[in-house]
């Protein structure tokens, strides 16, 4: 009983093979396993939203999900939207509004915001907060952090509407 | 805050889940998307010796429409009820409770069926299955079976599923040209579990009711079918005083619990107000 599993997970692009006790979380699988320890582990049970990350293209709980079950799935952390510069508006954001202040929550969050940003359309302030109802911070006070997104949204949208000046009547 | 260790199991048919719970007698547990298994195991509520992970079976997926019934696979994701154009058209009060249901996260993995099994009586979806008249296929070493879900809820947590049986899919009777329905819950934060919640769905001719199915989540052990509620307004036109009647009758449906955050009386109070908002919405929408 107990054995541990074979699995092959592709992390960040790369194929990763480990053999995992089938209780590991995948939070705690890429934090110990792959040293990936930008994903946090707060509260374990799916409350706080720090360890968030992207499975096979959609955000879940990597505390909710055990190593076993991602067999076979690709999956991206933090570190892997950073590498790839798929969140560096939200970055720098974050850093001019300074939404953030111990950083604890800081990954989840910004995994969420790169959900809101994936859809079309800038995001009114009440879909950024309903879509934030899943992170918990316990220093800003959530109204820096509406804002930046608010703000790398905006931004987003202007850059997406401005590759044709000369054709402006 | 970490799970007991236990062994991992990963079927590819019903059958050969059903085989595999039996081998491991009351020790196993079924895992789909987990949203609500995996807490409970790293709090140590449940520690199976075996998870068997049905996530990969294919007979548990998909959603098609056979006469007038929609059949949803029990592995239909949270955030697939929010988007899918088949329920959207045919069973909307899902689509309505679906952004009620937890976070966008918690949403794209935990899964319908995994919701109407566990029979969490403060979640939005086991209430729904009331509300629509649904009927929940289950599977056992015996064969398969449809139970009503007016006999499928018996008690907190508890359901007409047996141990070891397993919950396949749901059937909802499709809605048509001559529904109306509404949903909605007071919660005190988005995603937070609801202090009340009402789905209604009713089949009018005109303004008239011809029959109304009228369900309370977060009143209790169960989710509730206000069935006074139902005999008062149907037969009648739906307008100021049926839905006054109807509010007076509730009392006579939902005991619900004290508890240190929402009295009795309030939570009742609570259902009186939104029970005649979701009858006001279905006036206009009429």
């Amino acid at each position: 009983m107990n054995e541990a599993v074979n699995i092959r997970v592709t992390v960040n692009g790369e194929v990763r093979s480990h053999s995992v006790a089938p209780r590991e979380t995948l939070a705690d699988f890429l934090r110990n396993a792959l040293e990936l320890t930008g994903t946090h582990t707060g509260c374990e049970m799916g409350a706080c939203g720090a360890c968030l990350v992207l499975l096979d293209g959609q955000i879940v709980h990597s505390c909710l999900i055990f190593a076993v079950q991602a067999d076979g799935a690709v999956v991206e952390t933090i570190e892997g939207l950073a590498q790839r510069k798929a969140i560096a508006e939200l970055q720098e954001a974050f850093h001019q509004r300074n939404a953030l202040q111990c950083g604890f929550c800081t990954p989840g969050v910004l995994m969420t915001a790169y959900g809101v940003l994936a859809r079309p359309g800038v995001p009114s302030r009440n879909e950024i907060r309903d879509a934030l109802s899943g992170n918990y911070c316990r220093c800003t006070g959530y109204e820096a952090i509406v804002d930046a997104i608010e703000t790398a949204a905006r931004r987003r949208a202007e850059a997406a509407a401005e590759p044709e000046p000369e054709t402006a009547p | 805050m970490k799970a007991r260790a236990f062994s991992y199991a990963r079927p590819s048919t019903v059958e050969e889940a059903l085989e595999t719970f039996a081998s491991a007698g009351d020790e196993a547990s079924y895992i789909a998307g987990g949203q609500s298994l995996v807490p409970a195991l790293a709090l140590r509520l449940q520690a199976p010796q075996l998870l068997i992970d049905i996530a990969h079976i294919p007979a548990l997926r998909g959603i098609a429409r056979r006469e007038n019934w929609l059949r949803i696979g029990a592995l239909t994701r949270h955030c697939e009820v929010l988007t899918d154009p088949n329920i959207a058209r045919y069973a909307p009060l899902l689509r309505e409770a679906a952004p009620h249901v937890a976070h966008p996260a918690i949403r794209n993995r935990g899964t319908l069926g995994g919701s109407v099994a566990l029979a969490d009586p403060a979640s939005e979806f086991p209430a729904m299955m009331l509300a629509m008249g649904a009927e929940l296929e289950i599977a056992g070493p015996q064969g398969t079976r449809r139970v009503a879900a007016d006999d499928y809820f018996i008690d907190l947590f508890q359901t007409a599923i047996e141990p070891g049986e397993l919950l396949i899919a749901i059937h909802v009777p499709a809605v048509g040209p001559h529904h109306r329905w509404a949903f909605d819950e007071l919660a005190r934060r988005r995603g937070d579990y609801a202090i009340i919640g009402c789905g209604m769905l009713g089949r009018f001719a005109g303004d008239r009711i011809d029959e109304i199915r009228v369900a309370f989540f977060s009143v209790g052990n169960t989710p509730v079918r206000a069935r006074h509620v139902e005999t008062a307004l149907t037969g009648g036109r739906l307008g100021p005083d049926s839905v006054a009647e109807a509010q007076a009758s509730l009392a006579a449906d939902l005991s619900p619990p004290d508890d240190e955050h929402t009295p009795a009386a309030m939570r009742l109070h609570l259902a009186r107000v939104l029970m005649g908002r979701l009858l006001g919405r279905m006036m206009v929408t009429g």
